[in-house]
């Protein structure tokens, strides 16, 4: 903001606070690509070198030959696929009727909304795994397709709700008076337009489902079921941890998803914050 | 100019929709003989049919997946179902309530809930704000590639910084331990195996992985401060300090106070963290939070009718803390 009132000094403390701040946000992540190129003899060592001694892509062929690696994988994408187009149908859909109409039930709907987000985790998953045993649906991928679904849905139409709220209702009226349904109104006038909040949905549906451990960890029990957070977790065994595989599934795991959150963080910061501002 | 590219966008979909309404409507005109005369719905009708093709998949959902296990949940915790009795339990009123508050380790664990809670919050926001405010300063260069930088500990999935931080903690062969040894010369520190020290441990991965998230809402705020308050206080000689409680903190408040309120909720009930990094709560069970104390009684343990009944008490507690809050704010906005 202001240029001239900021001295050297300030300008190079605040570098000196950013870079330290940098190091600690970068620093895990080296660790994890340096664990994943380690030959099988130095997987224990005190070296804190980035690339180690005799570094190797062993571990990766390893994991993508000798593990259930590339299914587990598979299993995450279907489930993921699923609670994504699920959630932004779902959410598009809901979040336009929350903002646009008044109708009998909408205020204790929005409340009834933020409430689930108090839920702990235990408080649906508890009866639903009583559920899920008498349906006898445990260790399959509906169950937790659904679940996921619903963890995702509340906070998906809030978000999408404020977003439309942006968005002047002159448009619509404007294409009903051109001659359009209120669905042709809403899928060709306001749904491009909300692009942006749809892009967050879409990503905050299928971070939930590609990063979920704890329900998955209740509801799959096979092996071959596994998505991957669950597997990425068996590397990590009771007695002794496959530190090499790990590194190299969690590296291989989190590319996907981190270049497409950096990619999106533009739209994350006007998503996150009209929401919330206009919420 | 962001308003100029939505009015333009929102100007070509009109043109498209009017095509198309033109184009539907030409030949329905032109043929004039009367075949079908449709059964046409009053305006109120439609909408409501409208209204509920919107609303309906939404609202079947959620009963069945959140309302009615909600409901369930709520008699699951007035009844002794457990291990023994998962087919034939009984409603028997308050007694797992009762066991909950009689539980010694009850209070312990919630005491717990409550530093971990307040320790995360203050260094996600105390962090996020102090970091979004250098970062807005004019004088940084590249700002795109501080921030995504910064963002990192946010993108990456959860349970892998989880897991990747126990690793770090490891005693012998963690960075952590490494690190500390050779820039600083000190001992290695039991991290996962001394209770107090595996609770600081839970907590370090935390804060890492938090700040992110109330660096980024915190930014968002910062772009809308008008910079004619900044340079206004300049001409009176107000110090840098000063602008940062009397300008940017009020007006930063707003957006905050959501994202506070909304971290609060997430963090008192982040299991994820806790439960990864200390590997269900070693030490020795002393390394919980509510939720994940929960978690084991649930699904290790099978003490169904406990488990639901503290569930309950849980989302008792954030429910009145959340509603406190929330009022005291609004009246708070309302007074400024």
């Amino acid at each position: 903001m202001s240029t001239s009132s900021t001295s050297t000094l300030g300008k190079i403390g605040s570098y000196a606070f950013l870079t330290f701040f940098v190091f600690l946000s970068v620093y895990p992540i080296t660790r994890i690509i340096t664990v994943s190129l380690r030959p099988g003899d130095q997987l224990l060592s005190t070296s804190l070198d980035f690339i180690p001694d005799g570094a190797t892509l062993d571990n990766y062929r390893a994991l993508l030959f000798e593990t259930p690696f590339l299914r587990w994988m598979l299993n995450s994408v279907l489930v993921a696929f699923v609670v994504t187009v699920t959630g932004v149908a779902l959410a598009s859909t809901a979040g336009y009727a929350i903002s646009r109409y008044r109708f009998l039930g909408r205020g204790s709907m929005l409340s009834g909304l933020l409430i689930t987000q108090m839920f702990p985790a235990t408080m649906l998953l508890l009866p639903l795994y009583v559920v899920l045993i008498n349906l006898k649906l445990l260790n399959s991928y509906l169950g937790i397709i659904v679940i996921y679904s619903a963890t995702a849905l509340p906070f998906c139409v809030w978000q999408m709700k404020g977003y439309y709220d942006t968005i002047p209702v002159a448009l619509e009226e404007a294409a009903r008076i051109d001659g359009c349904t209120p669905w042709q109104a809403f899928r060709r006038v306001i749904f491009p337009l909300a692009a942006p909040a749809l892009v967050i949905t879409a990503l905050f549906s299928f971070m939930t489902a590609w990063n979920e451990y704890v329900v998955a960890n209740v509801v799959l029990q096979d092996t071959d079921m596994f998505t991957l957070p669950l597997g990425l977790k068996m590397f990590q065994g009771d007695m002794t941890t496959q530190w090499g595989l790990y590194a190299a599934g969690a590296l291989l795991v989190s590319i996907p998803v981190v270049g497409l959150f950096l990619a999106l963080s533009r739209y994350l910061i006007s998503g996150l914050t009209l929401g919330a501002v206009k919420g | 100019m962001l308003e100029a590219k939505d009015t333009v966008a929102a100007l070509e979909a009109r043109e498209r929709t009017k095509e198309e309404a033109g184009q539907n409507g030409r030949p329905r005109t032109e043929r004039t003989d009367p075949v079908r005369p449709a059964p046409r719905l009053s305006e109120a009708w439609q909408h409501r049919i409208f209204l509920g093709a919107l609303l309906g998949p939404t609202v079947l959902i959620v009963l069945s997946v959140v309302a009615y296990p909600f409901f369930y949940n709520v008699v699951l915790s007035l009844s002794n179902m457990n291990i023994y009795h998962i087919r034939d339990w009984d409603v028997i009123g308050f007694q797992q309530y009762a066991a909950v508050f009689s539980e010694p380790a009850f209070w312990n664990v919630f005491l717990k809930t409550v530093v971990w809670t307040a320790v995360n919050i203050v260094f996600h926001v105390g962090l996020g704000v102090f970091l979004a405010v250098i970062l807005n300063k004019s004088f940084i260069v590249g700002k795109p590639a501080w921030r995504v930088l910064l963002i990192l500990p946010w993108a990456l999935p959860q349970y892998i910084t989880a897991l990747t931080w126990r690793g770090m903690f490891n005693y012998e062969y963690g960075a952590v331990n490494l690190l500390l040894s050779k820039a600083f010369g000190m001992s290695p520190i039991a991290w996962l195996t001394s209770p107090f020290e595996a609770f600081v441990a839970v907590i370090l991965t935390n804060i890492w992985l938090g700040f992110p998230f109330m660096m980024v809402v915190a930014l968002g705020g910062l772009q809308s401060i008008p910079g004619e308050l900044y340079e206004a206080a300049d001409v009176d000689g107000a110090s840098e300090w000063k602008k940062f409680w009397s300008i940017t903190v009020p007006l930063l408040k707003p957006v905050m106070i959501p994202a506070i309120t909304l971290g609060i909720v997430w963090t008192f009930n982040n299991i994820n963290v806790v439960w990864l990094v200390s590997n269900g709560g070693e030490p020795n069970d002393q390394t919980h939070i509510l939720v994940s104390y929960v978690y084991e009684a649930a699904f290790q343990m099978y003490r169904f009718g406990w488990a639901a009944a503290l569930s309950m008490v849980i989302f008792g507690v954030l429910f009145v803390f959340t509603q406190v809050l929330l009022k005291r704010t609004n009246a708070t906005e309302g007074a400024y």
